[in-house]
């Protein structure tokens, strides 16, 4: 079942085009990873799906309703924090949650509330005013918020911005304990890119307001394609002799060391023919990689 | 909606700032009914040097009445920029915070969000009032006691007797309110157009000033927009204490010279409310929330 489907939606700031006809589809139970470089257009998609930003063109479904007609019910079921966790500094954390709560349709018990406040790690400091959190703290406090009325779709912007390594592997394991044990929907946007690779099913990379690519992410990443990082004594040089062969095509990019997207069984081959070659090799480094593959799409756009 | 003016008015209770326009009516009341206890007669004499050869005045003419006058008179001036804080501060202070985001994805549509912020904004201003009520009026009657009230205007004197006196103040305090709620409205209009808090509080200040200016300037070319201006109504509930005299000049009890005046008023101060909430609804519901 479609719970989120975007067609060709595009959203124009004067002459600049935040988003130019975006369309993509996600299912229920996905954690699906939007990506991006900054400015690519991912938190003005993201505020158009919460009806933050009007589109300048397209339509936007959600659970089947259009958010510009049916906003209200749509977004009772949505749970969201945009970019960063901006709260109320003179109100405590469980005032926070108490005051959301009577936002909601649905009836919030208190106990509801004190779970939240466990699932997120802030009921040892549920009295203390949010003036005195650190960065995590907050960001824990604005994903409370987002599950609080306990919705079927969750969209987190940058869930992870500042908190530390542990923080960041209670929210990859809550993300994934929501879409696997609960059945809910995430749509996840970050920019470190191996946490979406951890936690993500589905991607979808945006580049200067454009999808670049979407779809599950062990068939975008090709098991038979790697992607290749050599350091040599000279890279001009080692640039040349690639230039000259037959590897010319696979060359990616050239910037601290030399990049190549190549088939697996032909990464032996490059490394006779450097040697041959006369290239001085320091290391020959194959990998593949969310990074790599995000790297070399936005690499052949520019 | 009343889920948000919960919301909204837990909020401003919560907030330090709410309360330094309580603490500074407070301030300025107390230390005027201070003044005019330990030298009132002096000021009573000043008052009235001008009568004191044709009338004799005998009885408390320095009671909680008068005093209630005389500081209505000073404080309904300045406290429209004590509501400003509030009001000006009702969505802009939010955008500036980054919280309007998250309320805007609530399942409530702007329009009431917007509503609901202008009813717990209003909440607070008639808690003011009150405020200001509590301490002019019922603290002055409680130190100064009661007796008729003797109001020197500009060319003529106005008696009332205090049995119809305390209903007067309810009329001018419920004309305040309209007064009051129309600042309100305007920084609100203003708090609509703005990211940050201090824009929109300078600017509902500024056209207080600027429109007080206007409304006060006796130049022809003002006096065409001076009826439009809600500047010129606001202080319009001392009409409430204009008594109107039967054929021996004698005053009539529980009578106002000018009902007239005072419906005008009220209606040019609801249109401004009226038309500053709209806008702030439109622009409101227009914009992109990019902050």
């Amino acid at each position: 079942m479609s719970v989120i489907q975007v067609n060709n939606i595009s959203k124009h700031f004067g002459n600049l085009k935040a988003v130019d006809g975006l369309s993509f589809e996600v299912q229920a139970g996905q954690v699906f990873g939007f990506l991006g470089q900054n400015g690519s257009g991912k938190s003005t998609t993201i505020r158009m799906l919460l009806s933050l930003i009007h589109p300048t063109s397209g339509n936007i479904e959600i659970f089947g309703h259009s958010i510009q007609s049916n906003r209200n019910k749509v977004l009772e079921e949505i749970g969201a924090i945009i970019e960063r966790p901006d709260l109320y500094p003179y109100l405590s954390a469980k005032e926070h949650l108490q005051l959301f709560a009577k936002l909601r349709s649905k009836k919030i018990t208190s106990s509801a509330i004190e779970d939240t406040l466990v699932k997120v790690g802030l009921n040892d400091r549920s009295k203390d005013k949010v003036q005195t959190f650190s960065l995590g703290m907050k960001q824990r406090l604005g994903i409370g918020i987002a599950l609080l009325h306990n919705p079927s779709l969750i969209i987190l912007d940058e869930p992870t911005n500042g908190l530390d390594p542990q923080g960041i592997s209670d929210i990859r394991n809550l993300i994934q304990h929501l879409a696997k044990e609960e059945g809910k929907t995430v749509l996840v946007s970050s920019h470190i890119l191996s946490e979406i690779e951890q936690m993500a099913s589905h991607i979808l990379i945006l580049h200067k307001g454009k999808k670049l690519a979407d779809g599950p992410i062990q068939t975008l990443l090709d098991p038979n394609k790697m992607i290749v990082h050599i350091k040599t004594t000279q890279d001009e040089q080692a640039l040349q002799v690639i230039l000259s062969g037959s590897f010319s095509n696979y060359l990616l990019k050239r910037t601290e060391g030399i990049y190549l997207s190549i088939p697996h069984f032909e990464i032996p081959l490059l490394n006779q023919f450097l040697v041959n070659a006369g290239v001085g090799l320091i290391s020959v480094e194959s990998r593949n990689s969310l990074e790599d593959y995000f790297l070399q799409l936005t690499s052949n756009s520019n | 909606m009343k889920e948000i003016i919960s919301f909204e008015l837990y909020k401003i209770f919560r907030r330090p700032r709410t309360y330094i326009a309580f603490g500074a009516i407070a301030a300025l009341i107390i230390v005027i009914q201070f003044g005019l206890k330990v030298d009132g007669e002096s000021y009573a004499s000043f008052l009235m040097k001008d009568i004191n050869d044709t009338l004799t005045v005998d009885g408390n003419v320095l009671n909680g009445y008068l005093i209630c006058y005389i500081l209505l008179q000073l404080l309904l001036v300045h406290v429209p920029l004590l509501v400003a804080l509030i009001a000006a501060d009702m969505i802009s202070g939010e955008a500036n915070l980054g919280t309007l985001r998250l309320l805007f994805s609530t399942p409530f549509t702007r329009t009431q969000w917007v509503l609901g912020k202008f009813i717990a904004a209003s909440v607070y201003t008639i808690v003011l009032l009150i405020w200001l009520a509590f301490l002019a009026l019922f603290v002055s009657m409680w130190v100064f006691g009661t007796d008729d009230l003797f109001l020197m205007k500009s060319n003529y004197v106005v008696l009332i007797q205090q049995n119809d006196v305390l209903w007067r103040y309810v009329g001018a305090f419920v004309f305040a309110s309209f007064s009051l709620l129309t600042v309100t409205s305007l920084g609100f209009l203003m708090s609509s157009i703005a990211n940050n808090s201090i824009g929109p509080i300078v600017g509902t200040m500024s056209a207080i000033v600027f429109f007080t200016i206007l409304s006060t300037l006796n130049i022809p070319l003002f006096s065409i927009i001076k009826p439009y201006l809600f500047t010129t109504h606001m202080n319009n509930w001392k009409e409430f204490f204009d008594i109107q005299v039967n054929d021996n000049n004698e005053a009539i009890t529980g009578s106002i010279l000018n009902v007239a005046k005072i419906k005008t008023s009220l209606i040019v101060l609801g249109t401004h409310i009226v038309l500053f909430v709209a806008t702030a609804m439109y622009i409101t519901k227009k914009k992109d929330i990019l902050s």
